[in-house]
């Protein structure tokens, strides 16, 4: 036996769609979590109620890694379906744990085999009928907890913590998970180097959140006040997860008075036309989709530009229109939400990076979307969204809502109604603006498309459409220097940068440590929104060399920093893209990188 | 209120917007002075009135009345969607929708037909006229069938008509007329904003430039020849005593969510304005026949609309504050450990 390889291994299962196996990924999951050991779940899911092949990838490391690993250390076999497939994904020297019933004719020998009777064990030891099928699933989390020394009180707080609203699941589940302890303790002597022990310190203070829930917590803590929407893999949790936190804390337990208006429209496009009605009316409005319903959302998002209404719109990529593959994760709506619309158009556009942005960056949009009267979208992705991710507990918000640019009745008042809805009195570009239902003779316009005065009065002047279009260019720029600043690390010194965005962040962190550990250490700058921050152009000005790296094929937010570059820098720009839609691990950063360099300049 | 004051204390005047941009003769432009009387008449506070519409000649006609109310001219066919997000985020707002044929039946079906489902709180105006005038005279899909176009290209198809679908999918108030009917369109536009629900009012409206000719069901002469009342309509205000003096068995009286109500004097045949099945039956019965029924074909008064069924603040979102829209500090940490 090999030197044992310690809180360091990914779990791979491999299961069937619609057979409960999610509940006791989970439980595996906090049961290794609450020993202190962090941990990175990615659920590779096909698009599919019950029956197609879905994948579990449970990855631990003692440094926090977060990214997507290309390589499987124990698999757990419960689809014949994909069994010989899925063996070929182990790494010499893995672990497989199966069903017995699955051949090992000819399979692999450089693996260790751990047969279990998963079937029989369910139809002998689990007495209730209607559950069976679900709690089978917590028999293989107990061969693996046997397997790996997880202890019985991890999977007792795992199982208590995964059915806090149905204690009365917790024994059952239990019970299962016993079944499968049982017959590792009965039946194997260990034969490989995998070992879970409790670490302290590492995980502390962490919790485990996926994107969409976070997002979700700072829409509702941001204020949102009307939420439309149309249900969408992998978006339709984020409005869920609202509905659900709205029923609690937004319902006034005395009238039953709901301080939310939450629509499942007929489709996206009259989702975000609600959310828009919304927010021309005062209220913090939004809505939430994926690609195809951006696509659906073209025409709208032109409106609210040049009316200049504020509205936040979420946008969790996945890949293609019809059935292409919706169900994996991309980064390929940047380009298109950038400028979505017919015409000049373009949009402010917020890049969460870690599930605690998704939370700090929904919150937040309201108050952009306010303050520049304007759509704000807010761009995560299938693997940031829908995945669980370990993160520092959010932070209470320490300001006040920022309602922009609003004239009340008394404003209206004291301006003796000298207003006009369009003009840039300030000199930021950004109006005044104010509510139907202000009780003054002067607050009423009329709001329109892109042709209007600076009275909103309607006009095809040639004169008055170039001034405006002026004015709300210079309120894209007040809103460049507003919005999240790129995150930089320069403490490398490295002449070689790296340029990411997203989810993509968590591989970057990784493929650092390792370059740096092989003494190729590298600079690296994160960005966090659009239009581009001028600091962007400043750190390729710093570095030989820069590398952008991005979940999609044709480089877009490469494309936009090369438009931004003088032309002394374009060449100092190169792309590293990945885009078979699964999330992009360190090894797709670290290699086309290595690759790179070896050429020499 | 004196003579020329309503009873808020505003002069006709206040009700009127711009001056027209539509041809000479318009129906919509009849409609718009049908406007102006029954708001000034209800007596609408201006900064109350939320003027919705999408994209057509009807569509424009929101400029053109009540200037110092808001108004959004949104995009073709998603004015429903922009009506239901203002509605949702400011009860107080009396919203009043004004669509065409093209906007209503062709691209924005959908959303006529979901905002009705949900009975969203709203008045909702379609300016009928057979035809797409901005963009010189294509059918619309409320054009009947075998009527032609001014250089005689006839239809083929079957009309959709938006009282008809409005009817199947239960809406609250269904009503059509004729805009050159003041007589009935105005106490209709009143009925209508009284009601608590989603109130469609298809007013056929004909457009002199295109579809005014021989051969047209929606011309003036066409109109006036076929147009069948199906009752004559009055309202009453619920600032306004109701007199009565009918003889019995002549005049239906229905309240409506306000106090106002709204009485129907039997013409013809006595129709049931709160029978949805004798709804659909008039106007088979009046196609059939080749006429154009109008006058209140259905109404429900019990139906609850979207905002009430979801138990939105009647006071506006906008002025929720984050004491009522973020959770405490306390509920906050406890939220957070449940993640651990």
């Amino acid at each position: 036996m090999t030197d044992k390889i310690l809180n360091d291994l990914t779990i791979q299962a491999a299961t069937v769609n619609g057979s409960g196996s999610q509940t006791a990924n989970l439980v595996l999951t906090r049961a290794i979590f609450h020993m202190g050991i962090p941990v990175a779940p990615k659920n590779v899911f096909p698009s599919n109620i019950e029956g197609l092949p879905t994948w579990y990838q449970l990855r631990v490391t003692p440094q926090g890694h977060m990214a997507r690993r290309d390589q499987v250390d124990i698999l757990v076999a419960f689809n014949v379906a994909t069994w010989r497939q899925d063996l070929q994904t182990v790494r010499p020297g893995g672990v497989v744990v199966h069903e017995e019933a699955f051949s090992t004719a000819d399979a692999r020998t450089d693996v260790t085999y751990y047969p279990v009777p998963f079937s029989k064990l369910a139809k002998s030891k689990i007495q209730n009928d209607t559950l069976r099928k679900q709690l089978a699933n917590m028999i293989y989390v107990g061969v693996v907890a046997g397997l790996l020394g997880i202890p019985w009180e991890a999977l007792d707080h795992a199982v208590k913590r995964q059915f806090l609203s149905k204690p009365k699941a917790v024994q059952v589940n239990l019970d299962a998970i016993k079944v499968g302890f049982d017959y590792w303790q009965d039946n194997f002597s260990k034969q490989d180097p995998y070992r879970l022990e409790p670490m302290t310190g590492v995980v502390d203070g962490k919790v485990l959140v996926e994107g969409n829930q976070a997002a979700a917590l700072g829409a509702l803590m941001g204020g949102v006040t009307v939420a439309a929407w149309y249900p969408i893999t992998p978006s339709s949790s984020l409005c869920e997860n609202l509905i659900a936190y709205s029923d609690r804390f937004r319902v006034d337990p005395k009238t039953g008075e709901k301080r939310i208006a939450i629509v499942q429209a007929e489709d996206e496009l009259a989702a975000l036309g609600m959310a828009i009605g919304a927010g021309w009316a005062g209220a913090r409005a939004m809505t939430s989709t994926s690609g195809p319903g951006i696509s659906l959302m073209a025409e709208f998002a032109g409106l609210a530009y040049y009316a200049e209404v504020p509205v936040v719109i979420f946008d969790i990529q996945r890949i293609g229109p019809s059935t292409g593959l919706p169900t994996r994760t991309s980064q390929a709506d940047v380009g298109f939400a950038y400028t979505l619309s017919h015409g000049d158009t373009k949009h402010l556009v917020l890049l969460p990076g870690t599930v605690e942005e998704c939370y700090e960056f929904a919150r937040d949009a309201f108050d952009y979307a306010d303050r520049f009267q304007t759509p704000v979208f807010v761009l995560s992705d299938l693997d940031l969204g829908m995945n669980l991710w370990m993160t520092p507990e959010f932070m209470y918000p320490d300001k006040p809502f920022d309602r922009g640019k609003v004239l009340s009745k008394a404003d209206l008042e004291r301006l003796g109604g000298e207003w006009a809805r369009y003009r840039d009195v300030d000199g930021d570009g950004v109006p005044y603006r104010t509510l139907p239902g202000t009780d003054h003779p002067a607050a009423g316009y009329f709001t329109r498309g892109s042709g209007h005065d600076e009275h909103a009065r309607y006009t095809e002047s040639a004169q008055a459409y170039a001034a405006n279009m002026d004015r709300l260019s210079h309120k894209f720029e007040t809103a460049r220097h507003a919005l999240p600043g790129p995150v930089i690390d320069e403490s490398t010194h490295s002449p070689i940068g790296l340029i990411a965005f997203g989810s993509t962040h968590a591989a970057v962190v990784e493929a650092r440590q390792a370059l740096s550990v092989g003494h190729r250490s590298v600079d690296y700058l994160r960005v966090r929104a659009l239009p581009l921050s001028a600091q962007i152009v400043e750190f390729v000005s710093r570095h030989e060399r820069v590398y952008v790296v991005e979940q999609n094929r044709d480089g877009q937010i490469y494309d936009l920093i090369r438009l931004a570059l003088p032309p002394e820098l374009v060449d100092r720009l190169r792309s590293i893209r990945h885009y078979d839609g699964q999330p992009i691990p360190a090894d797709a950063i670290i290699e086309p990188l290595l690759e790179s360099e070896a050429v020499p300049v | 209120m004196s003579a020329t004051m309503n009873h808020i204390g505003l002069a006709r005047d206040a009700y009127k917007g711009a001056a027209t941009t539509l041809c000479a003769g318009c129906g919509h432009n009849s409609i718009t002075n049908h406007m102006i009387k029954a708001l000034y008449e209800l007596g609408v506070e201006p900064h109350r009135l939320a003027k919705m519409s999408g994209i057509g000649c009807s569509s424009k006609t929101p400029a053109y009345f009540v200037e110092t109310a808001h108004g959004f001219n949104g995009v073709h066919g998603r004015m429903p969607a922009l009506t239901t997000g203002a509605q949702l985020a400011n009860r107080q707002l009396i919203m009043l929708g004004v669509s065409g044929d093209g906007d209503t039946a062709s691209i924005g079906l959908g959303q006529f037909m979901h905002m009705i489902r949900r009975n969203i709180d709203c008045t909702y105006i379609i300016e009928d006229n057979g035809t797409y005038g901005l963009t010189k005279g294509q059918f619309s899909a409320t054009a009947d069938l075998g009527s032609m176009q001014k250089k005689g290209a006839v239809n083929t198809f079957q009309p959709i008509d938006p009282c008809a679908v409005a009817l199947t999918l239960g809406c609250s108030f269904v009503a059509r007329s004729f805009s050159g009917d003041g007589k009935q369109v105005v106490p209709l536009i009143k009925a209508a904003i009284a009601h608590r629900g989603t109130a469609i009012l298809d007013i056929v409206s004909p457009c002199v430039t295109f579809n005014d000719h021989d051969g047209s069901t929606k011309s003036y002469s066409w109109i006036k020849d076929h147009e069948e009342s199906i009752a004559d309509v009055s309202f009453i205000p619920f600032f306004e005593e109701v007199h009565v003096d009918y003889e019995p068995g002549t005049v239906r009286d229905v309240e409506l969510h306000d106090g106002s109500h709204i009485l129907l004097k039997k013409l013809g045949e006595d129709h049931d304005p709160t029978d949805r099945r004798a709804a659909m039956k008039v106007i088979e019965e009046g196609r059939a026949a080749g006429h154009l029924v109008t006058g209140l074909l259905y109404l429900d008064t019990t139906m609850t609309d979207f905002a009430t069924a979801e138990h939105i603040p009647d006071r506006p979102l906008m002025d929720l504050g984050e004491n009522e829209l973020r959770m405490t500090k306390d509920d906050f940490a406890q939220f957070m450990s449940e993640f651990a």
